[in-house]
């Protein structure tokens, strides 16, 4: 967290020569306290703050850029620019209607199609939306509750994986009563990811092993392992040749919460009390200031009589549980069987989402919404307009890039940064102990 | 990436640490129950020469249970020698690692031979496959040891070798030229390195934000322009002509290593060089003392007058110009088409190898073949009919990496200010 730190100060110091020079110690000594102060106010505050204007800023910033490389690859747009001389209004136009296109036809897989035949299923690329983003919720809270711990979750995938294994072979090897079998599914799923989370802080606590690498090694041991239990006959569905396991039982599925219609599962109402639960944790309990101390600052923590090593342990099995229920989020709700393929990508999205969401559980909760969105509708935009779905990745990493480097964004759009000086210092705080854990 | 050292490593730092003993006993116990009293009562049979060569030698035959024992008593052997070396408080000879290494590997190797349907593998083939898979990933890990030695963590070696790959199938096919190919590779290897600069130097933004996100980027970005202009017109963009092999003559006919010294493309002669300068300049030249000591102490180095900023930039730019030509491999010599993804996390197994490595060119370049050996005898496995799955072996790069990284295997330092942004006070 030293790095983090610094990187604080250093900001600091470097942006503000112009503005009053900060208060000693605010960005290297306290930065626990502040964050608790600025988050007892929710989410409002921060909306009105500078750091939502440079998060918006770059989200409207990718789009645009995202909308400049669909057009330079579109067809039209090259027809018509081998007569750009004679006619530029033909290229413009041309660029403007590919980009407009594919980002109408995102819109409408996302949110609202105003073709669908009742008002219901208007609505209903909404409800893909919100099926789309309770994995990368799930998953973004363990990414962003590791980061508060000063740790960095790159497994996300793995525990992702381990998770949708344990619950999905409760899902269809025991069966239980209605009730009860989700409830186990549920927990063995936490269970699954935790475990996943453990290797690496255990091996931290115990070894100094560094959590990037440990966590990047167990997911591909993640993938290998599901790929060769998939293979074996407690796991794959009788008489299949391809290596899937059998349909979970339906006492072991999340309910659809809308009906049959739409594919949207009680798994999301998890999330977000999950969600709840996590802001709760990491802002009213004990647990809780713990864990953001140890990441704030180890030394202190330790100093403080704070177990670092449980600190890291504890933080790793939590971020792991709850990639896990994004596993059972996969599993039990939208897949409803096991592949190798159930993590799809989600673990690596969900690194973006908690960077976008700043760490914060509800910050992570929209930017998952956010993403699943962006997903949901790019594959409404593939079909319609030829787009590949790929913009989707380059528009959110831009995102997550930019909202990184807040002076780069400034620069971008020239905004005058000694007027907001004072109202950026608490926010930069925020940045540090979120994106730069 | 500094392991925050001091905080969670109470044992290490009093004194003797058990975790070499403990690793290699955990070994020798797996070869005595494997290798040993698991070995099966056949022969294995490693080919040194193949009918075609010209110069022929006699196949190895091994005896896999005999094989087994001694292998597993000479590990036991080891593993007790440590221990005593330990318990005296004396450092842990490296030659006993070197041994202990060989060893398990060819216990480990007669034992899988022995198992199999036909318990027979080409030596030649075995090693020449591994050399190839392995040449992607030493210049990816080489890449990570210039940044990483000079304090910047580069996660982004996946996205430089895709970029490398996507660049040089482009540049190379649209001029018909695979030399512009390679240097297009490299280009854009920079590319993405500039950007992994200029976030991390300049803008202070964490290093492993910075090198994920690249990863995304690049992924996202070459799998669009892939099945939009790629595939629209594959003939023009996206067929690459193949990288020749140069032949040296007689030197090439040498049994097991001709092959891999002397019949290679000019990206594999180059890999061997890129290992050997890039060691030299590290450890032999002033350039590289300047280096090391921007990655080991900024502060001390910019009093001595070392612009610690743009020794970084440059580096991490000569970096991912490294990662981008060895991108190339994958459209020039492997395929000779781009794919989206095709490089497939050999990015992140080059990050593992230059851990396993030490930061060290010389020790990423063993670690990197001893993946692509992994990985190639996962093939060749499955072609001679054995029991073990092949996911296991898929496997077993990673574990070990995640028992370099937690000290069993030796202990992996990693410059002291790696992943700290330098701010002169």
């Amino acid at each position: 967290m030293s790095a983090a730190n610094r990187g604080t100060n250093a900001d600091a110091a470097s942006e503000d020569t112009a503005a009053p020079p900060p208060a000693p110690g605010t960005g290297d000594t306290t930065p626990a306290p502040n964050d608790s102060e600025d988050r007892g106010r929710g989410i409002l505050k921060s909306i009105v703050t500078g750091s939502s204007l440079v998060a918006i800023l770059a989200v409207v910033l990718s789009i645009i850029l995202g909308g400049i490389l669909i057009a330079l690859t579109d067809e039209d747009v090259a027809a018509a620019a081998s007569y750009f001389f004679t006619r530029p209004g033909d290229t413009l136009a041309a660029a403007w209607e590919a980009a407009s296109s594919a980002y109408v036809a995102l819109f409408q897989g996302a949110v609202f199609n105003p073709r669908a035949d009742s008002l219901a299923l208007m609505f209903r690329p909404l409800t893909e939306t919100l099926t789309v983003a309770t994995p990368l919720i799930l998953a973004g809270l363990g990414v962003a509750v590791a980061f508060r711990a000063g740790l960095f979750n790159i497994g996300a995938q793995g525990q992702i994986i381990l998770g949708a294994m344990f619950a999905g072979w409760i899902g269809f090897s025991w069966h239980l009563p209605f009730g009860l079998h989700l409830i186990f599914v549920v927990l063995a799923g936490f269970v699954g990811g935790a475990l996943w989370g453990f290797i690496p802080g255990i091996l931290k606590a115990r070894t100094g092993a560094h959590e990037v690498i440990v966590t990047i090694m167990l997911n591909y041991i993640a993938i290998y392992l599901v790929g060769y239990l998939l293979t074996t006959p407690s796991f794959q569905n009788p008489g299949s040749a391809n290596p899937i396991s059998p349909r979970l039982d339906d006492t072991a599925l999340f309910p659809q919460i809308l009906g049959p219609q739409f594919r949207l599962h009680l798994g999301f109402l998890v999330a977000i009390a999950a969600t709840y639960g996590v802001w709760w944790l990491l802002n009213r309990s004990t647990v809780g200031f713990e864990l953001r101390a140890v990441g704030a600052n180890p030394f202190a923590a330790r100093t403080a009589g704070i177990s670092v090593t449980k600190g890291y342990v504890v933080v790793m099995m939590l971020a792991g549980g709850l990639a896990g229920l994004a596993g059972v989020a996969q599993v039990a709700g939208t897949e409803q069987v096991l592949t190798s393929g159930i993590a799809a990508s989600f673990g690596f999205d969900a690194i973006t989402v908690a960077l976008l969401g700043r760490s914060h559980p509800w910050g992570v909760f929209f930017a998952g919404v956010l993403f699943g969105a962006f997903r949901a509708g790019g594959v409404q935009m593939q079909t319609l307009t030829g787009t590949p779905i790929d913009i989707v990745l380059v528009v959110q990493s831009l995102i997550v890039l930019f909202i990184a480097a807040p002076p780069l964004v400034r620069a971008i759009f020239r905004i005058d940064r000694k007027k907001k000086s004072n109202g950026q210092k608490g926010s930069k705080n925020q940045m540090a102990s979120g994106g730069a854990a | 990436m500094s392991i925050a050292g001091s905080v969670t490593e109470p044992a290490t730092s009093t004194g003797k640490s058990w975790k070499a003993p403990i690793g290699f006993g955990f070994g020798a116990l797996v070869a005595l129950l494997v290798f040993a009293f698991g070995g099966p009562a056949t022969t294995a049979v490693f080919r040194v020469s193949d009918d075609s060569d010209r110069f022929r030698l006699a196949d190895i035959a091994l005896p896999a249970n005999v094989v087994g024992w001694i292998v597993a008593l000479a590990l036991i052997a080891i593993t007790v020698y440590v221990y005593l070396r330990v318990r005296r408080g004396e450092k842990i000879n490296r030659w006993a690692g070197i041994a202990y290494a060989v060893l398990f590997v060819i216990g480990f190797l007669t034992w899988v031979v022995g198992i199999a349907d036909r318990p027979s593998i080409s030596l030649a083939g075995l090693v020449a496959g591994s050399v190839t898979l392995a040449i992607p990933l030493i210049f990816g890990s080489l890449s990570g040891v210039l940044c990483e030695r000079v304090g910047v963590v580069n996660i982004a070696i996946e996205g430089q070798l895709l970029s490398g790959a996507f660049a040089a199938a482009v540049a190379a096919s649209v001029s018909g030229n695979v030399y512009v190919g390679l240097f297009a590779a490299a280009f854009a290897g920079v590319l993405v390195s500039l950007i992994l600069a200029i976030f991390s130097i300049k803008y202070l933004v964490n290093q492993i934000i910075v090198g994920v996100v690249l990863n995304v980027l690049v992924s996202g970005l070459t799998g669009f322009l892939a099945s939009t202009l790629l595939s629209r017109d594959s003939a023009t963009f996206n067929s690459p002509p193949s990288l020749p092999d140069i032949r040296i003559p007689l030197l090439a006919d040498i049994p097991v290593i001709g092959p891999i010294l002397f019949q290679q493309t000019i990206v594999g002669y180059l890999m061997y060089v890129a290992v050997i300068v890039i060691w030299l300049g590290l450890y032999r030249t002033k350039w590289g003392l300047r280096v090391r000591a921007v990655g080991e102490h900024p502060q001390a180095a910019d009093t001595m007058g070392i612009k610690v900023n743009a020794t970084r930039f440059w580096n991490v730019l000569l970096g991912g110009a490294v990662a981008g030509f060895g991108g190339a491999f994958f459209t020039l010599v492997s395929v000779s088409t781009f794919t989206r993804d095709m490089t497939a996390g050999q990015g992140y197994i080059a990050l593992a190898a230059l851990i396993f490595g030490r930061w060290n060119p010389i020790g990423a370049f063993f670690a990197a073949l001893l993946f692509g050996f992994a990985t190639n005898l996962r093939f060749v496995l499955s072609i001679i009919g054995t029991d073990v799955p092949s996911q296991f072996l898929a496997m077993l790069p990673y574990i070990v990496t995640i028992l370099a990284v937690a000290g069993l295997v030796g202990r992996s330092r990693p410059p002291a200010a790696g992943g700290i942004p330098y701010v002169k006070e």
